[in-house]
C-alpha cells in the first residue's frame, strides 16, 4: 500500500519534471509562472476533493479560504508596525523575530510581522473560520450545504472587496517573498522561477502523501463509510458529525494553505480570488477529476488552471468551465477517471475503427 | 441487574403511537426475541434502545448506565452494535473494509497519526485487518474479502453486516429481523449462528417475524401488538399464551 503511493508520487515528480524541460524546450519558459500558479490551485482543489469525495460534502466557499489565507498573509506582511514600535508587545515580538524590519519599494523602511508567521495566523484563522461556521452549517446536506456554504463564500468576497484595509477593488500588493532554505523564497522572482516551481510541486506532492494516507487510514474508512450509508456509520461508532466538521476544516486549511503560498509568488491578492466563480471552478474540477479521486483532482486542475491562466479560453474562460461541468455530468458524472468514460471512449474508438473480423467474430461469441 | 432494561418507553409519530409503555428486561449472556405482527413497534423499539429515536418517555439502561436519547455512536461506545432490516452496507467499499469500519470503536488512530502514517497507526491498521478477517471467516464469508460488499448475493451481504456488527467486541447485539429474505435452509443455518454468537459472550436481542427462528433458539421471547407489551416469557409459555394466539391467529378462526 505505502509503496503504491510513493510510487505515485514519484510519477507525479518525474512528470512535473518532464512538463517544466518541455516548457523549457519549446522556448516558452514563462509557461513555468502559470504552472507554478496552476499547482496551488490544484492544492485547493484536491483538498476540496477529499470534503467532496470522501466525507460526501460540498462546499461552494473554498475561494473564501483561500482568501482568507491569501488575505490574511497580504495584510500581515505589508502592514507597516512603525507607528507602535514603542509598544512593549510590539519590541519582544520583534526580539523573537516574529516582526522584522525591512525595505520597503520606495526606499524606506517598514516594520511588518515576518511572513512565516504570518503564514501560520493566516492558515489558523480560514481554520478557525471553518471550524464556526462548520459546526452549524455542516448539519446540512445536498442542496442546502451547497446553498449555506455559497453564503459563507459570498460574504468572504464582500468583506474582501468592501474592506479599505484589504485595498478594497484593488486588492493587497507588495507582500515579500516567503523566504526558505538555501535563499529561495516563494516570490515573484524570475531568476527564482525554476525553484519556485518545484517548491509549488514540492507543496502538492507532500500534501497529496498525506491526504492519500488519510484516505487509507482509519478516519479515511471513516468518512467513505459516512458517504456510503450514514446511519450505519453512526451505529458502528462514527461521530459523522464531528468527522464532516474535521475534514471541512483540514480542507480548508489546504485551501488557506495554497492561498498563503500563491498570494507571496504574486506578490499580491486581490478580490477576485475570492469570487463565488473561483469557488465553483474549484467544484467543477473536483467533479471533473472524479469525486474522491485525488490524482484525478489534481490532473484536472492542474490542466484547466494552466490553460485557463495561459488565456486560452479567452473571454469565455467561465463558459468553458460550465461547459466541461455539463458534459461531464451528462456522460461521466464519475469524473474522468472513471470506467465508465474509459469504457465509452473504447466503444468509441472501435467504432470509428472496425475492428479485424476475426476478433469481431470472436467477441461477437463471448457475448452470447 | 440486567444487562439491558427498557422500562415504560413510549414513542408517538404524529398521530399513530408506535411503542407505548413498554418494559422488558434482557440478562446477560441470552439470546431474546421481540416478535408481533407487522406495525406492532419492533423496529420502532430497536431504534430507540440503539439510539435513532429519543423517547418521549420511558428510561432504557445498558449495564447499569441510561442511555435513552444518546446518539447512536454514543450508544455504539457503551457496547451495543446492531443490524439493519434492510441491510445497509457502505456503498462503494469492498466486503473487507465494511468489516474493518466496525473495529472503529477499538482503533484511535486520527487525521493527525493517519496523514503521518506513524508506526503505531500501521501496526493497528494490522490488528484492524486480521480481526476484520477471522471475524470473516467466522459467518463463512472470508473468500469475499475483497468483492465489493453491495454487489454481493443477499445472504452475503446479511452476513457481512453481521461481521462488521461483532467486529467492536459489543457487549450486546441487536439483529433487526435477521432472517428476512433468507429460505428456510438460511434460516436453519442462521439459527445455529446466532448460538454460535451466545456462546462467544455476546448477548442477543432479535426482532423477528420467522416463528421457526425465534422459538428454537430464544431464551425468552417479548410480543408485541399495537406498541404495546402483551406477553413476555419462555417460547413455551409464549406460545400457549391466548392473547399471543389472538393476535397472531386472529379471534374467529381459533
Amino acid at each position: 500500500m505505502r509503496s503504491v503511493r510513493l510510487r505515485q508520487v514519484a510519477v507525479f515528480l518525474v512528470l512535473a519534471g518532464a512538463l517544466q524541460l518541455g516548457a523549457i524546450a519549446v522556448g516558452k519558459p514563462f509557461w513555468q509562472t502559470q504552472l507554478t500558479m496552476s499547482a496551488y490551485y490544484a492544492l485547493v482543489a484536491v483538498g476540496l476533493s477529499l470534503l467532496m469525495g470522501y466525507a460526501g460534502q460540498i462546499s461552494l466557499g473554498h475561494a473564501g479560504f483561500f482568501a482568507v489565507g491569501g488575505y490574511g498573509s497580504a495584510l500581515l506582511t505589508t502592514w507597516d508596525l512603525s507607528a507602535h514600535k514603542a509598544a512593549g508587545v510590539l519590541q519582544a515580538l520583534q526580539a523573537m523575530g516574529a516582526v522584522v524590519a525591512r525595505p520597503d519599494p520606495f526606499g524606506g523602511t517598514v516594520l511588518t510581522v515576518h511572513p512565516w508567521p504570518a503564514a501560520v495566523v493566516a492558515v489558523l484563522l480560514a481554520m478557525a473560520a471553518a471550524w464556526l461556521v462548520g459546526i452549524p452549517v455542516l448539519k446540512l446536506s445536498g442542496h442546502y450545504l451547497a446553498m449555506a456554504t455559497l453564503g459563507v463564500g459570498t460574504i468572504i468576497a464582500a468583506i474582501a472587496v468592501g474592506t479599505q484595509a484589504l485595498g478594497a477593488a484593488d486588492g493587497i500588493s507588495g507582500v515579500p517573498p516567503l523566504p526558505l532554505l538555501l535563499g529561495v523564497g516563494v516570490g515573484g522572482a524570475t531568476s527564482q522561477r525554476v525553484a519556485n516551481y518545484w517548491v509549488a510541486i514540492g507543496l502538492l506532492a507532500v500534501c497529496m502523501i498525506l491526504l492519500l494516507n488519510l484516505v487509507d487510514s482509519r478516519v479515511g474508512r471513516a468518512l467513505r463509510a459516512i458517504h456510503g450509508a450514514e446511519d450505519a456509520a453512526d451505529a458502528m461508532g462514527v461521530d459523522t458529525a464531528r468527522y464532516k466538521l474535521h475534514t471541512f476544516v483540514v480542507s480548508a486549511g489546504l485551501a488557506a494553505l495554497a492561498g498563503v503560498f500563491l498570494t507571496h509568488f504574486n506578490g499580491g491578492i486581490g478580490p477576485s480570488e475570492a469570487s463565488i466563480m473561483k469557488s465553483v471552478k474549484y467544484v467543477a474540477m473536483v467533479a471533473v477529476g472524479g469525486m474522491g479521486s485525488l490524482w484525478g483532482t489534481l490532473g484536472v486542475s492542474l490542466l484547466l488552471n494552466f490553460l485557463s491562466l495561459r488565456g486560452y479560453f479567452g473571454t469565455l474562460d467561465d463558459a468553458v468551465f460550465g461547459a466541461i461541468l455539463i458534459g461531464i455530468m451528462l456522460f461521466s458524472p464519475d469524473g474522468i477517471m472513471s470506467p465508465d468514460l474509459r469504457r465509452i471512449l473504447v466503444a468509441g474508438w472501435r467504432r470509428l475503427r472496425p475492428a479485424p473480423a476475426s476478433v469481431e467474430k470472436g467477441a461477437s461469441e463471448e457475448g452470447r | 441487574m440486567a444487562l439491558l432494561e427498557v422500562s415504560g418507553v413510549s414513542k408517538r409519530f404524529g398521530g399513530v403511537q408506535a411503542v407505548d409503555g413498554v418494559g422488558f428486561r434482557v440478562e446477560q449472556g441470552m439470546v431474546k426475541a421481540v416478535i408481533g405482527p407487522n406495525g406492532a413497534g419492533k423496529t420502532t423499539l430497536f431504534n430507540l434502545v440503539s439510539g435513532f429515536f429519543a423517547p418521549d418517555r420511558g428510561e432504557i439502561r445498558f449495564a447499569g448506565d441510561p442511555i435513552q436519547g444518546r446518539r447512536p455512536y454514543q450508544v455504539a461506545q457503551k457496547g451495543i452494535s446492531r443490524t439493519f432490516q434492510n441491510i445497509k452496507l457502505f456503498s462503494g467499499m469492498t466486503a473487507l473494509e465494511n468489516v474493518m469500519v466496525g473495529r472503529h470503536l477499538r482503533s484511535r488512530s486520527g487525521f493527525v497519526s493517519g496523514m503521518l502514517r506513524l508506526p503505531w497507526t500501521r501496526r493497528e491498521e494490522a490488528e484492524v485487518r486480521e480481526k476484520s478477517r477471522e471475524l470473516m471467516a467466522f459467518l463463512g464469508v472470508e473468500q469475499l474479502a475483497d468483492a465489493e460488499a453491495t454487489s454481493l448475493a443477499y445472504g452475503q451481504q446479511r452476513a457481512v453486516e453481521l461481521a462488521r456488527a461483532l467486529c467492536s467486541d459489543p457487549r450486546m447485539v441487536l439483529l433487526d429481523e435477521p432472517a428476512a429474505g433468507l429460505n428456510m435452509r438460511e434460516t436453519a443455518e442462521l439459527a445455529k449462528l446466532i448460538l454460535r454468537i451466545r456462546d462467544r459472550g455476546i448477548t442477543v436481542l432479535l426482532v423477528e417475524h420467522d416463528m421457526s427462528l425465534v422459538m428454537g433458539i430464544s431464551d425468552e421471547v417479548a410480543v408485541l401488538s399495537y406498541g404495546q407489551k402483551i406477553a413476555d416469557s419462555d417460547p413455551r409459555s409464549v406460545q400457549r399464551d391466548p392473547q399471543v394466539v389472538k393476535v397472531y391467529l386472529g379471534e374467529e378462526e381459533c
